[in-house]
């Protein structure tokens, strides 16, 4: 008979959740939301509300992706020129399609338009993907190169202008981009669902769980036969697909993409999923923290714009938060005796 | 019926002849110890049978039939499971989802499969209890003894339902109660048929429970006999080379 004589449980604020890197985040969150209401209270007007939550839907959807490549222990630095590039190639879609008999249908410019700006991130993804996971390339220095192949694409193929979006289906296009639904706007929903869709892939498939194996200890994963080489690579055309999505989101929100479209956003990106509890080293993160992440920031950058504080303090601030976090990590992890 | 045979193996890396002429064999339900000292070939033979490597030289054989693994995977299909030393878990990963990694039990929703966490947590606890371990199933690994560790990786070879278990110093590392009634364990994976090698410098431990021992030295054979027709003095004299064969 087993007997746990010496062992007892851990109180409740010390395991599951309410331990995790994410649930510190959250109440600095809230504590933050509170701090900005104070000092501004034109934060919580619904104006203001609308901004800050379209602003961080954007970056939020790509740290999903982002955040499920760092728990298998990789990182994609491509991020924010995949964004520009996936959106550049979906407004010009729209352009050469709009002209062509393809017009004539309502709704096909749109839907191929943004297939085609998807395929670019997804196959970005696929190069990434394959270089690190079958060729057995560094994930930084690979995707590191890719951000600046990508970017420079970005700048040769639009010859540094603006592309505008306009003609066939273009309202349609606005709409399912940068309009409202139920009062929230939209790429707040596509936060949301993308978020839940992510949840429940990676605590409730087998296939979720290979991520979280992989990470741990790839070599054990490789041994029990997980498809390691696989899994590697879905991983980075899903960070792919994320960020191109979230490109063409942001295209429909300026209306007209120039060729720096989230130029730097990847390190917003990956100081969100890392504020938010995704561990470097792997093994560790999920889609509330990247969420939680991404609003922290957002709210930080909108209270020092509504405080009046000079834009430029925006990094530095930004940049503080992010070792604050690992360092609260740190103490915390060292605290539950890790 | 042999299990396993192992017909004049041999192993080189370069100029490291890590193996030479090794041919053993292993019937169902044996207790096998594999005793040498560090560089003898011990590690680099468990290795070719569990399919991590090719022999360079010979032939393996599994249930009377030739075999050649590219990978692991080839010889867990046929039987073979092996319990490393350093056991090969996932840390960040509860013992129920290491238990079970590779091989998920699913719930079906409609075209949809998803993970059984409740099922895969009952069937790990319900091998707990047969091994007597002190380990939850909901338990992170990170947070594991060295015994409970042991326990998740031995238990990991009782739901493959293997026919030969290689273990990798399966004593070293955990707690002194647990010595026994892993010892027991293997004992009983006897009874159903299933053939262990062992593994292990502990001459207490090869002595308790194994029917065979098998001493390796300098990547030869020097000695493959019952236990019952030698003794530790034997055996020590045979490892650093105080006795020749036997």
């Amino acid at each position: 008979m087993s007997d746990f004589a010496n062992i007892t449980r851990v109180p409740w604020h010390s395991r599951g959740f309410l331990a995790s890197q994410t649930a510190y985040v959250s109440l600095a969150l809230l504590l933050l939301i509170v701090i900005v209401s104070l000092v501004a209270p034109v934060f919580l007007t619904f104006g203001n509300l609308s901004n800050v939550l379209t602003d961080f839907s954007y970056v939020a959807i790509v740290s999903l992706g982002s955040t499920i490549v760092i728990i298998t222990g990789g990182i994609d630095l491509s991020v924010g020129s995949s964004m520009g590039l996936s959106a550049i190639i979906t407004a010009l879609l729209f352009q050469v399609l709009g002209a062509s008999p393809l017009a004539a249908i309502p709704g096909a410019v749109m839907a191929c338009s943004i297939i085609g700006g998807l395929c670019v991130g997804g196959f970005i993804g696929l190069c990434n993907g394959l270089l690190i996971a079958r060729v057995g390339l560094t994930p930084f220095v690979t995707t590191l190169g890719m951000l600046s192949i990508v970017r420079g694409l970005c700048y040769a193929i639009t010859g540094g202008q603006g592309v505008n979006i306009g003609g066939a289906d273009s309202e349609l296009f606005f709409r399912l981009t940068d309009g409202t639904l139920f009062g929230l706007p939209v790429p707040l929903i596509y936060v949301v669902l993308l978020g839940i869709l992510m949840a429940i892939i990676l605590h409730h498939t087998s296939r979720g769980r290979y991520v979280f194996a992989i990470g741990g200890n790839e070599r054990a994963a490789e041994l029990t036969g997980v498809p390691v080489t696989n899994i590697k690579t879905g991983v980075y055309v899903i960070s792919g697909l994320s960020a191109a999505f979230a490109g063409i989101l942001l295209a429909g929100w300026l209306g007209s993409v120039p060729a720096n479209l989230a130029d730097g956003y990847e390190l917003r990106i990956i100081a969100a999923s890392v504020i938010g509890g995704a561990n470097l080293l792997g093994g560790v993160g999920g889609p509330l923290g990247a969420i939680v992440g991404a609003a922290l920031i957002e709210v930080i950058r909108n209270g020092l714009v509504l405080a009046h504080v000079n834009t430029y303090w925006q990094d530095t601030f930004v940049g503080a938060i992010i070792i604050a976090a690992v360092f609260v990590d740190r103490l915390r992890s060292r605290r539950l005796g890790h | 019926m042999t299990l396993l045979d192992l017909v004049d193996v041999g192993k080189s890396y370069g100029a490291v002849q890590a193996l030479s002429h090794v041919s053993v064999s292993i019937a169902p339900g044996e207790i096998v110890g594999l005793m040498g000292d560090n560089g003898a070939g011990k590690s680099t033979l468990v290795k070719i049978i569990a399919g991590v490597f090719r022999p360079s030289e010979g032939m393996v054989r599994f249930a009377d039939k030739e075999v050649h693994f590219n990978h692991p995977i080839d010889a867990r299909n046929v039987g073979i499971e092996v319990v490393h030393q350093d056991l090969a878990l996932a840390d960040n990963l509860t013992a129920s989802a290491n238990i079970f990694l590779g091989r998920e039990m699913h719930r079906h929703l409609g075209p949809f499969r998803f993970l059984d966490h409740r099922g895969m947590e009952r069937r790990s606890a319900e091998i707990f209890r047969e091994l007597k371990s002190e380990t939850r199933p909901t338990e992170i690994v990170r947070r594991m003894s060295g015994g409970q560790r042991q326990a998740v990786a031995i238990a990991r070879t009782r739901l493959a339902d293997a026919r030969l278990i290689l273990m990798d110093e399966p004593t070293a590392a955990i707690s002194v109660r647990q010595i026994a009634e892993v010892l027991a364990l293997i004992g009983r994976l006897r009874d159903s048929g299933i053939a262990v090698i062992l593994i292990s410098h502990r001459m207490p431990d090869v002595f308790d429970i194994c029917d065979r021992v098998i001493v390796m030295r300098r990547g030869r054979v020097v000695a493959n006999k019952p236990i019952a027709k030698t003794t530790p003095q034997e055996v020590t004299g045979l490892i650093t080379g105080a006795v020749e064969t036997a």
